[in-house]
């Protein structure tokens, strides 16, 4: 896009004379990359199990590469200083980006670490708090979670029963989160309990942090039925939370819950995500002709037009991330309107998955896990093909969003808005 | 359409917003139904002066933008074109002026175009409806070129003083400048979907031109060719997006408007689901839309795939838009008297135009794999 014709910057653009000229940043930055992190080429995103062994190797070497970062001056670009971030800029990080493109990076720190979790944490953590995480995550000292899904609600997070009593200085906390991705590895999660049964289900709801390793936490491992062992669950029996430890007011959870929800949605988007450009995932042009090549069916027009398909959807996923973070970021969008990327994204992903099984053929049934390249592994992953439209909210939830409130059509009725949370028929588990 | 406008581009859209609504306005489009060219000469002259014809050319022959990127520029006007359903050969003149421009030649032409007293239209596309295929065949012949093929459809032909041909010579496309009332050009006029757009046949036989006639080199004009079907595709995408979110407002409008066993339409959640996915159809298309302008545009490498990507998403997903528009209204929704047909035409004629979603899903394939075999 052109500058404006003004000759008037932005009225977001900081002072300049504050900020860090974008072409130093840049040089700064290729100069600490190349110095100190591996060269890893084009990173395909894989559903491949992983050991244990392999996974906790991986753990490692996310924390150690995000104490590079952070040595380097690079964590948190867009975190205040005083915080332990650089208090730069969006195009700054955007800028790290590209300079880290084909580059190792802290995956696991991501999502959930950096966003919602260091992001709620900013917009509503004491200073004290702030003081105390902000700086340990970005120096790759604390990896965090998020308690919010229970077994008994799934789309409805405001229906959480996890339950917070207070004693004295403390709280005390009895119930159970699940999909947590990596507990058994991480450090501290942010949690959203219920305080208060005897009012409506939004207004008795309060976020604490807590350290995984506490006394009367159990971590159980689901499996998937790919195998894969990452999501987890926890069950609290009477685990001691201090009040210092509470985020945001007393029964006013949903109020952080709501940005919390948004700040998840913003997923790689997060001006506080760093991922490479240029990572691929399914559905780019040149995963896909790769599957197309490894299949033996480069020549075949119906694979071709399927593999054009799936680029287009691609493409148009990303085009419209990036449209939705800008609308939002200039308030020319509503913080709702994620949920528009969030549902096309979705839908977009397993129709890409459902095109590599197809191109794939038989070899989706059954692979050769040495020989098959990219055409292997295509039926786990079209067995997981859901996951795209389930995790971080249904497409059905983001399609009622999009409708009530990008739309602005009517609400579905609701029986639990006005009634004590304790009232309201809940599922027999 | 990009989210934010700078003050001039916002200038720039909101002329010629104004002048579709008062010279444009629906009934006005019912009654060029009948109307041999589909829009009226000094209509198009006018239209000219809100810089309608001059985005893609040079400062230097009189063309300019307000932005520093005509061609993103351009597409304000073409979506204003699509939401209005407007009259008039914004594709093909756009495309003929910038290649003047480029090619620094038929500066004479270029004044016409530039101040909409005159048309000229650009020969692609050939009957045996291959894609990218041309045939047509420029012979040089001493100082003279001869030119022999067919061309459709071929937009406002009828109404052009002037043919910017692509043939080929040899191995390479060479691209000529003849005028229409040149002997053996013969144009016939086709039937189509809008209202206001026509389309001809032209053939050519044994058509002679001096040398001068050729725009840049011939048999070397194969990448000229390439920028003048990105700039259509751009435009055209542009134009399409306008037309899905006419369709579109005025479709949700409906469902606040229309009542069923008591209830409005918008009340049910089976159709806001509907609506939904529409709004993630039409915000896509705006967002790929836009990226491939600023890509064709800067001249980027990514331009051609990102042109052909929006080309095959807006036109596959632009008729679902707008088809389940069509949809939502019932019976009236298919009737001449209802408005959303205005906007459904628009969009499948420029689905059709310039290669169809699958053709260019196509091209994406052939081009990914010919920058992987260059890198």
């Amino acid at each position: 896009m052109s500058a404006p014709t003004d000759g008037t910057a932005p009225d977001t653009a900081p002072d300049p004379g504050e900020v860090e000229d974008l072409d130093a940043f840049r040089a700064r930055a290729r100069a600490h990359i190349q110095a100190n992190l591996r060269h890893v080429g084009s990173q395909v995103v894989s559903l491949r199990d992983r050991s244990d062994e392999e996974e906790l190797a991986g753990v490692a070497r996310d924390r150690e590469v995000q104490r590079i970062l952070f040595d380097g001056g690079l964590a948190g670009i867009c975190v205040p200083k005083e915080y332990g971030g650089q208090g730069l800029t969006p195009q700054h990080q955007q800028v790290l980006k590209e300079e880290l493109a084909g580059h190792e990076y802290p995956m696991r720190l991501q999502s959930p670490t950096m966003a919602p979790c260091l992001a709620v944490i900013l917009d509503f953590g004491t200073e004290e708090q702030k003081r105390r995480h902000v700086p340990a995550i970005l120096r790759g000292d604390e990896i965090w979670m998020q308690f919010l899904s229970e077994p008994g609600n799934g789309s409805d997070l405001a229906g959480v029963t996890t339950t917070a009593v207070r004693d004295g200085d403390e709280w005390v906390l009895n119930g159970s989160k699940v999909w947590t991705t990596g507990a058994w590895w991480s450090d501290w999660g942010l949690c959203l309990a219920r305080t208060n049964w005897d009012v409506p289900k939004h207004r008795g709801l309060t976020v604490f942090m807590l350290p995984i390793d506490r006394e009367g936490i159990e971590v159980q491992r689901i499996e998937m039925l790919n195998g894969n062992k990452e999501f987890c669950q926890e069950f609290f029996t009477d685990v001691r939370v201090p009040d210092s430890d509470r985020i945001g007011e007393v029964d006013e959870g949903w109020t952080v819950g709501t940005r919390w929800l948004f700040h998840e949605r913003m997923l790689y988007h997060s001006p506080y995500v760093t991922v490479p450009e240029g990572t691929v995932r399914m559905g780019d042009a040149g995963s896909m002709l790769g599957v197309a090549r490894d299949a033996g069916r480069l020549d075949d027009p119906i694979a071709r037009d399927l593999v054009g398909e799936s680029t287009v959807l691609g493409l148009v996923s990303g085009a419209l991330a990036r449209r939705v973070t800008a609308g939002v970021a200039s308030g020319a969008m509503s913080d709702q309107s994620a949920a528009v990327a969030k549902l096309f994204g979705g839908k977009a992903n397993t129709r890409s998955a459902t095109i590599s099984f197809e191109i794939g053929g038989a070899m989706g049934a059954a692979w050769d896990e040495d020989a098959d390249g990219d055409a292997a592994e295509l039926g786990n992953a079209f067995l997981m093909r859901q996951v795209a439209c389930i995790g971080g909210g249904t497409t059905e939830m983001a399609a009622n969003v999009v409708a009530e409130r990008v739309l602005g059509m009517p609400r579905e009725r609701s029986i639990d808005r006005e009634v004590p949370f304790r009232e309201v028929p809940r599922s027999a588990t | 359409m990009l989210l934010q406008l700078t003050s001039d581009q916002e200038f720039l859209r909101e002329t010629t917003a104004r002048f579709l609504d008062e010279l444009a306005p629906v009934e006005r489009l019912r009654e060029l139904r009948g109307h041999e060219q589909g829009f009226e000469a000094d209509y198009w002259r006018r239209g000219a002066e809100l810089g309608w014809t001059s985005l893609l050319v040079g400062e230097d022959h009189g063309g300019g933008s307000v932005s520093g990127s005509g061609l993103v520029d351009l597409t304000l006007l073409a979506h204003e074109f699509g939401r209005h359903a407007a009259p008039g050969p914004l594709v093909p003149t756009n495309v003929v002026a910038g290649a003047l421009s480029a090619g620094s030649a038929h500066l004479d032409l270029l004044a016409g175009l530039l101040d909409g007293s005159a048309v000229a239209t650009w020969c692609l596309a050939e009957p045996h409806g291959r894609f990218g295929r041309v045939d047509l065949a420029v012979r040089v012949d001493g100082d003279e070129l001869v030119l022999d093929g067919v061309k459709r459809p071929v937009e406002s032909a009828g109404a052009a003083t002037h043919l910017l041909v692509t043939g080929r010579t040899g191995d390479g496309l060479t691209q000529v400048v003849v005028p229409t009332d040149t002997t053996g050009v013969t144009i016939t006029p086709l039937v189509g979907v809008d209202l206001t757009r026509r389309f001809s046949t032209v053939r050519f036989d044994g058509v002679r031109v001096p040398a001068a006639a050729v725009l840049g080199q011939v048999g070397k004009a194969d990448e000229d060719v390439e920028r003048q079907l990105q700039h259509a595709l751009v435009i055209l995408d542009a134009e399409s997006v306008g037309a899905m979110e006419a369709a579109f407002e005025m479709t949700v409008e409906w469902s606040f408007d229309r009542y069923s066993f008591g209830r409005p339409l918008a009340s049910y959640q089976a159709l806001k689901h509907r609506f939904a996915d529409m709004k993630t159809w039409l915000e896509g298309a705006h967002a790929i839309a836009d990226e491939s302008a600023e890509a064709v545009a800067a001249g980027r490498p990514d331009a051609a795939v990102l042109a052909s990507a929006a080309k095959a998403f807006i036109g596959e997903y632009g008729s679902e838009l707008v088809q389940d528009c069509v949809q939502m209204h019932g019976g009236i929704g298919v009737t001449f008297e209802h408005d959303v047909h205005l906007f459904l035409r628009r969009h499948t004629v420029d689905r059709a135009l310039y290669g169809t979603p699958s053709e260019h899903r196509l091209r994406i394939v052939d081009l990914t794999e010919q920058q992987e075999g260059a890198s």
